[in-house]
């Protein structure tokens, strides 16, 4: 499995799919969010792999 | 997917431009796009002394290190407005912006703080004038624009730059066009000239996405405050935001097109009649330009 991380939510999607679907998949917009694995920007074709964790970055801001 | 410059693994993909790029070659695209933004709507030269609103957010930062890196003659101003949202968030975007400043040598900030210099912060000055229904927006908005315009002009800076991104411009857009505010549609530009002691006030990320800021930034290895402002919390402007994004990804390249021809409708006379000449005079106090009688909004606060 893999585990995507959001502010302070989090969720376990199966491996194997791109990044942009998993983002679709947990109900986000890939237009609002950059995804990060291990410290680094993964562009939203990279398919997820067993163990990974994913933290997507919100990046809309306000203030 | 592959860098569209040199093959090897892209790190991020921008669908609006169909176009994909590895980290060294996104660093390079996107200070290119910011001067041609500078260039395109003429918004100031290296000869001119250019003061950059910096918050501590991706946006600002992002901003001051593309002009910095481009040569630009850029300080920072950073406005102290008291706010702690439980976690100190006036403090921690100051000790982003000090973390910023330690890896460039020579970069200069200005700081103003509002609790320091006025003895209220933000939160206190709103809920004392009982504005904005217990969110200190309006005030804020005040006292910034107030306290960038009379930095500008006691330093003498010939231009005020924010990084206000196209995110942002498309969300005041749409606010204003649901609205049908005609007023601010016609003020609504990426370059406000300046007139009667207003410095001219620029928008050089304008047409740049807030995921491609946000992309720079990390990429960059700029440490920016991820927390909003915890009054943004909920706003108008992000719902806004969020329907924007819901369109951008049915159609990408949307945002853009609604501000460009949104811009170009205003060059070709849109709007024209709403333009109104407001008269400025000094203030009674502080001598900066308002239309108030008397004594400015800012001074009025206190």
């Amino acid at each position: 499995m893999v585990k995507l991380v959001h502010r302070k939510q989090e969720w376990e999607v199966k491996k194997g799919m791109t990044v942009r679907d998993a983002i679709l998949k947990v109900g986000l917009n890939p237009e609002a969010v950059l995804a990060v694995r291990d410290g680094q920007l993964i562009n939203e074709d990279t398919k997820i792999q067993e163990g990974d964790v994913i933290k997507l970055i919100a990046v809309v801001s306000g203030g | 997917m592959k860098c569209r410059k040199c093959g090897r693994k892209a790190v991020f993909n921008m669908r609006r431009h169909k176009l994909a790029l590895c980290a060294e070659h996104y660093l390079e695209w996107f200070p290119t796009q910011v001067e041609r933004t500078i260039g395109k709507y003429k918004m100031f030269t290296r000869d001119e002394r250019v003061l950059v609103a910096v918050s501590g957010g991706k946006d600002s930062l992002a901003l001051w290190d593309v002009l910095l890196n481009l040569g630009y003659q850029a300080e920072g101003l950073y406005i102290g407005l008291g706010i702690d949202g439980g976690f100190g968030y006036s403090d921690l975007s100051l000790e982003k912006i000090q973390g910023f400043m330690a890896t460039r040598p020579g970069a200069v900030l200005h700081r103003v703080d509002i609790p320091e210099t006025y003895g209220e912060s933000l939160p206190e000055v709103a809920a004392r004038k009982q504005r904005g229904r217990g969110k200190p927006c309006a005030v804020c908005g005040l006292i910034k624009r107030y306290v960038m315009n009379r930095v500008a002009s006691e330093g003498s800076f010939e231009v005020l730059a924010t990084g206000h991104n196209l995110d942002d411009e498309v969300a005041v857009l749409f606010g204003n066009t649901l609205h049908w505010q005609v007023g601010y549609l016609a003020r609504q530009s990426p370059v406000l000239e300046e007139r009667g002691g207003l410095a001219r006030k620029v928008k050089p990320l304008c047409r740049l996405y807030e995921r491609e800021v946000a992309a720079y930034a990390l990429i960059k290895g700029i440490d920016y405050i991820y927390d909003e402002c915890p009054y943004a919390v909920g706003s108008t402007t992000n719902r806004y935001k969020e329907l924007l994004n819901e369109l951008e990804l049915d159609s990408p390249s949307s945002k853009l097109q609604f501000y460009v021809t949104f811009l170009k409708a205003k060059e070709q006379g849109l709007f024209r009649q709403a333009i109104e000449q407001v008269e400025l005079h000094p203030c009674e106090n502080c001598g900066q330009p308002t239309t108030a009688p008397g004594l400015c909004t800012f001074c009025r606060l206190w």
